[in-house]
């Protein structure tokens, strides 16, 4: 039995009197891509950014394997994020961008990091786009760009908001084979806050799914599995994009 | 005409469409409007050729309001055509009461406000307190700041702004001789109008002039960059690079208006000056080696140093207020909006505070 790679402890999150998940307790193992499910206001990317550490746990805790928890205020982050929106800085060019961590945590020559962020942009389908400013990009390139710069330093483990969200078929599949050849390449685990179908039927290997009302996790599991053999009808209406009451 | 307590129909006929659902509404409301409990009132659209859907929510919001006042009303006689707009605008469910939002007593207002208030405070104090743990961090390792913004940042705040400083500066210096010449003309004391605008623009009006048009300027832009940064998320990305927002973004701007505010203050002086040049030779008969000499009899180092410092102080306060604002947008575009404001108002308190404490310092001192 691996050790797991990141541990969640009874992790309360909310702010002020709200509470959005209560006693949240679960694993990922390396090299796995995990996936945070559940329906919009569950809480989903509130609970991401608890396992990064932007948000201090109403109690509870998360514990990252040779790291510790989460702070972010100390040395280099062990892992990469890639934000919903893509969150490129928009006064940088696309491999400053990519190459600003590589300046700050090593004493590597520019010409050094140049070529670093060179095969980085090459390696998600972006070459040639390192002189771009972001908002010369379109959605799916800036999500492309996004998970460069989290790669900028090859972290163990990658961070995804809603990898998929908003782009077209076509580039929502291209970023699915991306995040899955990452982790196979690079057996790069991966924890990832969706609610495309395709996607998570595609990349997912483990997913939990957050409940609104209950304020807990109501699945754990291969959301193949799930999907198959689940009895709860919320888990039942998600995989099955079908809106039938219990 | 059916008598009350009779069940009654309303026939609908023909095509009913949003054009015409503002004279429907005045007549159906009035035609409702006696009907008590235990009456009954059916729309007929057995007549029906066309229904709109505005058309379609009002009269399902007429049955809902009937049911609820205890009147019995359906849509009968539905062609078949009509079954699903009448059932997507509920016109077939049992209609629900609205829970009245009772309105926020005054005493739950104040407290609102009290929180709220206490809120923003623990903020600021918060924002201050990592400033400072940024600048301790910072003196431990100086090269984790971004120095490579600072140069960027002066050009931004000072070398652009030369223009609107010089302009501004240039005509308060041009007014203040104007308004002292007709006073001084009267007792022949013509040329103190060099002491006047010298001593004035140097220790209080250039200082604080430049301060506010920096305020306007760049305290604006900063307050409205990183509320933008913070609300796409770009500070959090930054954070989960492993860069200290303070050491990335607040200190190189901080330090860059600190540098650009005391040369831009300079000029100010000058300029400032210059304009109380114009007025002394236009109108007052003056030359300008006597202006000069008398501003150099006038002004000491100390009146311009003290203008100087003012300067650096009213730089760190506009640099800090506008980032803490800027640092604590949420909610979007609007959230910015208010941010950048409430920014530039907090800056200007603080900058006529500041000179207050000044001026008050100085006197006591006799400097």
């Amino acid at each position: 039995m691996n050790e797991a790679f990141i541990s969640v402890e009874n992790l309360t999150i909310g702010w002020g009197e709200t509470i959005l998940q209560k006693d949240a307790t679960f694993d990922v193992q390396r090299g796995e891509i995990f996936a945070i499910l559940g329906g919009s206001g569950c809480g989903k990317s509130t609970m991401l950014r608890y396992l990064i550490g932007l948000e201090q746990p109403l109690s509870g805790n998360v514990y990252i394997a040779g790291y510790g928890t989460p702070n972010l205020t100390v040395g280099r982050p062990p892992f990469g994020v890639m934000f919903q929106s893509g969150a490129l800085l928009g006064s940088l060019t696309v491999g400053e961008n990519i190459g600003l961590a590589l300046e700050q945590w090593t004493e590597l020559p520019p010409d050094a990091i140049e070529a670093i962020v060179l095969a980085k942009l090459r390696l998600v389908g972006l070459g040639g786009t390192e002189k771009q400013f972001p908002s010369e990009l379109s959605g799916g390139m800036k999500k492309r760009a996004a998970i460069a710069r989290a790669l900028a330093l090859d972290p163990e483990l990658l961070f995804l908001d809603e990898p998929s969200a908003g782009l077209d078929p076509v580039s929502a599949v291209e970023l699915d084979e991306l995040i899955l050849s990452l982790n196979q390449g690079f057996n790069l685990t991966v924890v990832m806050v969706t609610h495309e179908l395709p996607s998570i039927f595609k990349t997912v290997q483990r997913c939990i799914m957050l409940n609104r009302e209950t304020k807990s996790i109501i699945a754990e599991g291969d959301p193949r599995q799930l999907r198959d053999t689940s009895t709860d009808p919320r888990v039942i209406n998600f995989f099955n994009r079908t809106t039938e009451k219990s | 005409m059916p008598h009350s307590g009779q069940p009654q129909k309303l026939a609908l006929e023909g095509t009913l469409i949003f054009s015409d659902a503002a004279p429907l509404w005045k007549s159906l409301t009035a035609r409702i409007a006696p009907l008590s409990r235990g009456e009954r009132l059916d729309f007929d659209m057995s007549e029906l050729d066309f229904i709109d859907g505005g058309t379609m929510a009002l009269l399902a919001h007429l049955r809902a309001e009937l049911k609820l006042r205890g009147v019995l009303c359906e849509f009968v006689g539905v062609k078949e055509q009509h079954v699903p707009i009448v059932h997507l605008y509920h016109g077939d469910d049992k209609p629900v009461r609205r829970k009245k939002r009772k309105p926020e007593s005054s005493l739950a207002q104040v407290g609102r406000a009290t929180l709220l208030f206490f809120s923003e405070v623990q903020q600021v104090f918060a924002f201050f307190g990592d400033m400072i743990l940024a600048v301790v961090g910072l003196l431990k390792e100086p090269r984790t700041a971004n120095w490579r913004e600072v140069p960027h940042i002066m050009e931004r705040a000072g070398a652009d702004a030369v223009p609107i400083v010089s302009l501004i500066n240039f005509l308060v210096g041009f007014v203040m001789a104007f308004q002292g010449a007709v006073q001084l003309k009267q007792f022949g004391a013509n040329i103190f109008v060099a002491d006047l605008v010298g001593l004035s623009v140097t220790r209080e009006l250039g200082p604080l002039m430049t301060a506010i048009i920096l305020c306007g300027r760049t305290g604006a832009a900063f307050a409205a960059e990183l509320g933008s940064m913070r609300v796409s998320e770009e500070i959090d990305a930054l954070r989960t690079m492993g860069f200290g927002p303070f050491r990335y973004l607040v200190l190189p701007r901080a330090f860059g208006l600190m540098l650009a505010a005391p040369l831009l203050t300079l000029l100010a002086d000058l300029v400032g000056i210059a304009g109380g040049l114009v007025v002394a030779l236009t109108s007052l008969n003056l030359t300008i080696g006597g202006y000069v000499n008398e501003t150099r009899q006038a002004v000491d180092v100390w009146d311009v140093f003290s203008g100087v410092l003012k300067s650096v102080v009213f730089a760190l306060a506009i640099a800090l207020i506008s980032c803490q604002q800027g640092f604590a947008a949420e909610g979007g575009a609007e959230g910015v909006g208010r941010r950048t404001t409430s920014s530039v108002v907090s800056i200007l308190f603080a900058l006529i505070l500041l000179d207050a404490g000044f001026t008050i310092f100085f006197y006591k001192f006799g400097l």
